[in-house]
C-alpha cells in the first residue's frame, strides 16, 4: 500500500489490514453452527407446541394462523384477569389476552383462533367488543381489529413460501449468468444460512412471523447477496489481475480490500434500520428486528460462509484431481 | 466545463420536476399549504390512515343456479311451442347445477326434442342425448360458467360501489382480489366500524318475488304432505319470518314457485314510504320497463293468488295479488325506520348478483394510524441524519456530494410516488429508510475506490475516473438484486407489503442516478476548480 499523498486527513479505518479470514474458518463454522443449532432446537420446541392447534416452528402472526385479533388501548392500567372474567362471562371459551408493547401504553391484544367455517368469521369479533363494553363501559377503545379466515390464511401462507422459493431461486440463476454456478451456489448457501438463523432467532424470543416479517426476510435475502456480490466481484478481479496467487490467498486479499467497504456500508445501513427498530414502533417490530439481525448476519456470512465455500469446492475437486473450477490456482496448489 | 454545466442543468431540471410530483403547484408556501398538496398527491394507505378492510368471496355458484333456473324454464315453454307437452326438466344433482335433464318423451320424438334443443341452446350448453335414450343431458359450456361467474363477480363488485358511495368515503377500493377465485377487495379510509359497512354491503341481499303455490304451512311436514308427498322439481320451501307474515312470531313455511317473477336488477327505484292506510312504513317501489310488462303478464293471470317476497332466502311478506300490477308497488313490514331506508338504499343500486362470504376483515384505528405515521417519519429523519453527518465526517468534502445525492434521491422517490398515485403504507416507510442505507452503499463504494486510487498515486481527476468506472459493475449487480427481491414482493405480496417493495424499488432506480450520474456532475464540478497538484477532499 503506497503512502498516502500529502493533506489527506482521511479518516480510514482498516488501512492496510491482512487478516488470514480462511484460516480462521473453523471459528467462524463453530459460532454459525452455534446459533444455527440453537435456532432449530428452539423450532423443535415450537412445533411440538401448538398454539391454539396451529402447528409452526415459529410463532405466526394473524395472517398466517388465521384467526381473531383485537388490539385495545385501556385508559386506566389494564388488568388481565379482569379481562379475562369479562370475556368468560360472555361465553367466549379460548380467548388469548397479553399486554402488548411498553407498559405505559395500557395495551392489550385479546385473540381467538381460526373459526373454521367462514360464515362465523366475524362473530368473535363482535363478542370481544361485547363483552368489554359489558364490563368496562366507554374506558377502552379498540385501536385495530385483524380477522382472517381459513381461506385467505392458508392462501397467503402458500405465496409466502412460493415468493421466497423464487427470489432465492431468481438470485441463484442471475449469479450463475454473472459469475460460474458455483459462486451462486455459495452464495445461496449464504442466504439460506442467513435466513435459518435470523428465523432461529424469532423463535427463540418467541416474536410472530406476519407477512412484513416474511418481506423483511426477503429484503435480507438480497442485502446479503448484495454484500457476498461485492467481496465475489473483487475476488474475481483479482484472480483475473493475478495468476500466481494461490485462490487461499487472493480470497483473503479481496476481503481485506473490501473490508472498509463492507463494514462501513453494513455499518450505515444498520444505522438506518437501528433507527427504525428504535423509533418505528410496535407495529413494525417484527420486521425491524427481523432486518436488525440479518444485516448483522447477512455481512458477516459473505466472509464466514461464502468465501470460505469457494475455497472448499476448488479444494474438493483438486482432491478428485479434477481441473480448478476457478482461474486461478492453475496448479491447484493448496 | 460547458458541458458539465448542461449536465447541472438537467440536475436542477430533474429535482424541479420531481418536486412538482410531490406538491403538485401548492397554492400558497405556507406550512399549512404545502402539507395540503403532500397529502393530496400521496396516498396514505389504511395503515397510516386508519380504516377498514375487507375481503369477501362472492358465491358464484347461486348466479349459475339462478341462470339454469332460467334455462329450465325457458327449455320448458320451448318445447311446449312445439307440442311436447309432458316433458320433464329437471337439473338432477343439486351440487352440479350446471346439468339439465330433459326426460318424459318417446323415442320417436327424441329428435325433435334434439333439434328444438339445438336451435336455442346450443351456444351456451353442451347437449348430449337423443338419438336412441329417453332423456338428454344438456351442460352449461366451462367458457361460459367462467363468463358467468366474471360477470357475477362485476356486478357484486358495481353494487358495492354504489352502496359504498353512500358512506361517503373519500377513495375507496374495491376491486378484484388476486389471491384467490371470485375474491373481491374493498379498503375504506376513515371508517372503523365494521358493523356499519358489513349492514350496508349486507351478507346476503338477494331480494326476489315468487309466487307461492301453497302456505303457511306450520312446518315441512306439513307442507310436503299438502303437496302430495313430495315437492315438485319446480317447487321449494321458503320459511319465513317476522311477525308481519304470520301475525306472530312462529316460524312460517310456504311452498313456492322455483323461478322468481321478478328478481334483483328488475328493481328501477324504491324509496322509504307510508302507507297512506296504515299509517306503516313501506317501500315504494319501481320495476324496469322490461320487467314491468313481465310483472304485468303475471299478476294479470294471477289474480286472487298470492306472491311472496323473499329476501336471502326468507319470506319477508306474502301479498295477496288484488289487480294486475305493472311496475309501481310497495312492500309492507314490519320495518323500522333504518331499516326501511336501507332496504330502499338496497333496492335502488340493485341487489347483489350473489351472496357474499367474509373472508377477512381488519380495521385500523385513525389513532393508530396517525401514531404509526409519527414513529415512521421519526425513524425516518433519524437515519436520514445519522447517515448524513457520518458522511459528512468520514468523507469530508466529498460527504456533502454524498449528501446532495442522498437528497436528490430521496426527493426523486417520493416525486416518482406523487405521479405514479401509488400508496404509501409503514413498510413503505421503512422501504424508504432501508433505501437510504442501500443507497449511500452505492457512494461508499465509489469513494473507497477513489480513495485506493489516490492511495496509489493517481491524479485527482483520473482517481475520480477509475473510481467511478470500477465501482459501477458492482452497483449495478447490487440493485438488480434487490429490485428483483422487491419485484417478487411485489408480486406476490399483499398491500402494506406491495407498498414497501413499490418505495424500494423506486428509491433504488432513483439511487442509480443520483450515486453515479449526479455524483459525478458535482465530482466534476468541483475538479474543474481545482488547481494542479491539488487532491479532492475525501
Amino acid at each position: 500500500m503506497g503512502r498516502p499523498p500529502e493533506g489527506t486527513n482521511s479518516v480510514e479505518l482498516f488501512r492496510g489490514v491482512t487478516i488470514d479470514w480462511l484460516g480462521k474458518k473453523w471459528y467462524f463454522l463453530a459460532f454459525s453452527l452455534i446459533f444455527s443449532v440453537a435456532g432449530v432446537i428452539s423450532m423443535a420446541w415450537h412445533w411440538t407446541h401448538p398454539v391454539g392447534g396451529v402447528r409452526s416452528p415459529v410463532p405466526l402472526g394473524v395472517d398466517f394462523r388465521g384467526g381473531t385479533q383485537v388490539q385495545v388501548q385501556f385508559r386506566d392500567q389494564p388488568d388481565l384477569a379482569k379481562i379475562r372474567q369479562a370475556t368468560v362471562a360472555a361465553g367466549i371459551r379460548d380467548a388469548s389476552i397479553v399486554n402488548y408493547g411498553p407498559v405505559g401504553n395500557r395495551e392489550v391484544l385479546v385473540s381467538l383462533p381460526e373459526q373454521q367455517v367462514e360464515t362465523s368469521l366475524d362473530a368473535g369479533r363482535q363478542q370481544i367488543q361485547d363483552a368489554l363494553k359489558a364490563s368496562f363501559g366507554t374506558s377502552f377503545s379498540v385501536r385495530n381489529v385483524q380477522v382472517v379466515g381459513p381461506t385467505v390464511g392458508r392462501q397467503l401462507q402458500k405465496k409466502a413460501g412460493l415468493a421466497t422459493l423464487y427470489s432465492l431461486l431468481g438470485m441463484l440463476v442471475y449469479l450463475w449468468f454473472r459469475f460460474q454456478l458455483i459462486y451462486g451456489v455459495a452464495a445461496v448457501v449464504a442466504c439460506f444460512h442467513d435466513t435459518l438463523i435470523t428465523v432461529g432467532f424469532f423463535a427463540l424470543t418467541n416474536q410472530e412471523i406476519s407477512l412484513t416479517v416474511i418481506a423483511a426476510i426477503l429484503t435480507l435475502v438480497g442485502y446479503s447477496m448484495n454484500d457476498t456480490i461485492v467481496v465475489f466481484d473483487r475476488i474475481r478481479e483479482n484472480l483475473r489481475l493475478s495468476r500466481r496467487e494461490t485462490l487461499p490467498d487472493v480470497v483473503n486479499r479481496s476481503i481485506n480490500q473490501t473490508l472498509s467497504r463492507t463494514v462501513l456500508t453494513s455499518g450505515l445501513t444498520f444505522l438506518t434500520v437501528l433507527s427504525l427498530f428504535i423509533f418505528g414502533g410496535r407495529v413494525l417490530h417484527g420486521f425491524s428486528f427481523a432486518l436488525v439481525i440479518g444485516i448483522l448476519i447477512g455481512t458477516y456470512s459473505s466472509i464466514a460462509i461464502a468465501a470460505p465455500m469457494l475455497v472448499a469446492w476448488q479444494n474438493w475437486r483438486g482432491s478428485r484431481g479434477k481441473p480448478a473450477a476457478l482461474p486461478a490456482a492453475k496448479r491447484a496448489r493448496v | 466545463m460547458k458541458k458539465n454545466n448542461q449536465k447541472i442543468a438537467l440536475i436542477i431540471a430533474v429535482l424541479v420536476f420531481f418536486i412538482y410530483g410531490i406538491v403538485g403547484i401548492p397554492s400558497g408556501v405556507s406550512g399549512k399549504a404545502l402539507v395540503e398538496s403532500l397529502t393530496k398527491r400521496i396516498h396514505l394507505g389504511l395503515d397510516l390512515q386508519g380504516g377498514a378492510h375487507l375481503i369477501l368471496e362472492v358465491k358464484v355458484v347461486e348466479a349459475l343456479n339462478a341462470e339454469t333456473d332460467n334455462a329450465v324454464q325457458a327449455i320448458q315453454q320451448s318445447l311446449k311451442g312445439v307440442g311436447m307437452n309432458s316433458v320433464q326438466v329437471v337439473k338432477p344433482n343439486p351440487a352440479q347445477p350446471q346439468t339439465i335433464q330433459v326426460s318424459g318423451f318417446g323415442t320417436a320424438q327424441a329428435s325433435t326434442v334434439r333439434s328444438t334443443l339445438e336451435d336455442k341452446f346450443a351456444n351456451q350448453y353442451d347437449i348430449v342425448g337423443g338419438g336412441g335414450d329417453s332423456t338428454i343431458t344438456l351442460t352449461m359450456k366451462p367458457s361460459e360458467i367462467t363468463a358467468l361467474n366474471q360477470k357475477t363477480v362485476q356486478q357484486a363488485i358495481e353494487a358495492i360501489r354504489d352502496r359504498v358511495d353512500t358512506l361517503g368515503v373519500s377513495e375507496p377500493v374495491i376491486q378484484q382480489y388476486g389471491l384467490g377465485d371470485n375474491q373481491i377487495l374493498v379498503e375504506l379510509p376513515g371508517i372503523s366500524d365494521l358493523d356499519q359497512v358489513k349492514q350496508i354491503i349486507q351478507a346476503t341481499a338477494r331480494l326476489e318475488i315468487h309466487a307461492v303455490v301453497g302456505g303457511p304451512y306450520n312446518d315441512e311436514a306439513a307442507a310436503i304432505a299438502a303437496q302430495g308427498g313430495s315437492i315438485p322439481a319446480d317447487d321449494m320451501v321458503v320459511h319465513g319470518s317476522g311477525s308481519m307474515v304470520t301475525g306472530n312470531d312462529a316460524d312460517s313455511i310456504y311452498v313456492v314457485q322455483r323461478v322468481s317473477v321478478v328478481a334483483g336488477s328488475d328493481f328501477r327505484a324504491a324509496d322509504p314510504g307510508t302507507d297512506p292506510n296504515t299509517g306503516q312504513r313501506i317501500v315504494d317501489f319501481t320495476l324496469t320497463n322490461a320487467a314491468g310488462d313481465k310483472f304485468y303478464d303475471y299478476t294479470s293471470k294471477n289474480v286472487g293468488q298470492s306472491m311472496a317476497v323473499i329476501m336471502g332466502g326468507h319470506v319477508r311478506e306474502v301479498a295477496r295479488i288484488d289487480s294486475a300490477i305493472r311496475d309501481r308497488g310497495y312492500i309492507r313490514g314490519s320495518f323500522t325506520p333504518e331499516e326501511v331506508t336501507i332496504l330502499s338504499k338496497m333496492l335502488r343500486t340493485g341487489a347483489l348478483p350473489a351472496s357474499l362470504e367474509y373472508l377477512e376483515d381488519r380495521t385500523v384505528g385513525a389513532s393508530l394510524g396517525a401514531d404509526s405515521v409519527r414513529e415512521g417519519v421519526t425513524a425516518a429523519v433519524v437515519g436520514v441524519l445519522v447517515v448524513m453527518i457520518f458522511m459528512l465526517i468520514y468523507y469530508r468534502g466529498s460527504g456533502i456530494n454524498a449528501d446532495l445525492a442522498l437528497f436528490l434521491n430521496l426527493v426523486i422517490l417520493l416525486g416518482f410516488m406523487g405521479f405514479s398515485g401509488s400508496t404509501l403504507t409503514l413498510p413503505g416507510i421503512a422501504g424508504v429508510i432501508l433505501t437510504i442505507g442501500m443507497g449511500v452503499d452505492s457512494n461508499v463504494l465509489i469513494f473507497e475506490r477513489i480513495r485506493e486510487e489516490i492511495r496509489a498515486g493517481k491524479s485527482a481527476s483520473a482517481a475520480v475516473d477509475q473510481g467511478f468506472a470500477h465501482a459501477w459493475i458492482t452497483i449495478v449487480d447490487t440493485h438488480v438484486t434487490t429490485i428483483v427481491s422487491a419485484a417478487i414482493l411485489f408480486l406476490f405480496g399483499t398491500g402494506p407489503v406491495k407498498g414497501f417493495a413499490v418505495t424500494l424499488t423506486f428509491g433504488l432506480l432513483a439511487n442509480l442516478f443520483t450515486a453515479v450520474y449526479v455524483s459525478r456532475v458535482i465530482f466534476d464540478a468541483h475538479l474543474n476548480k481545482l488547481k494542479s497538484g491539488e487532491m479532492v477532499s475525501i
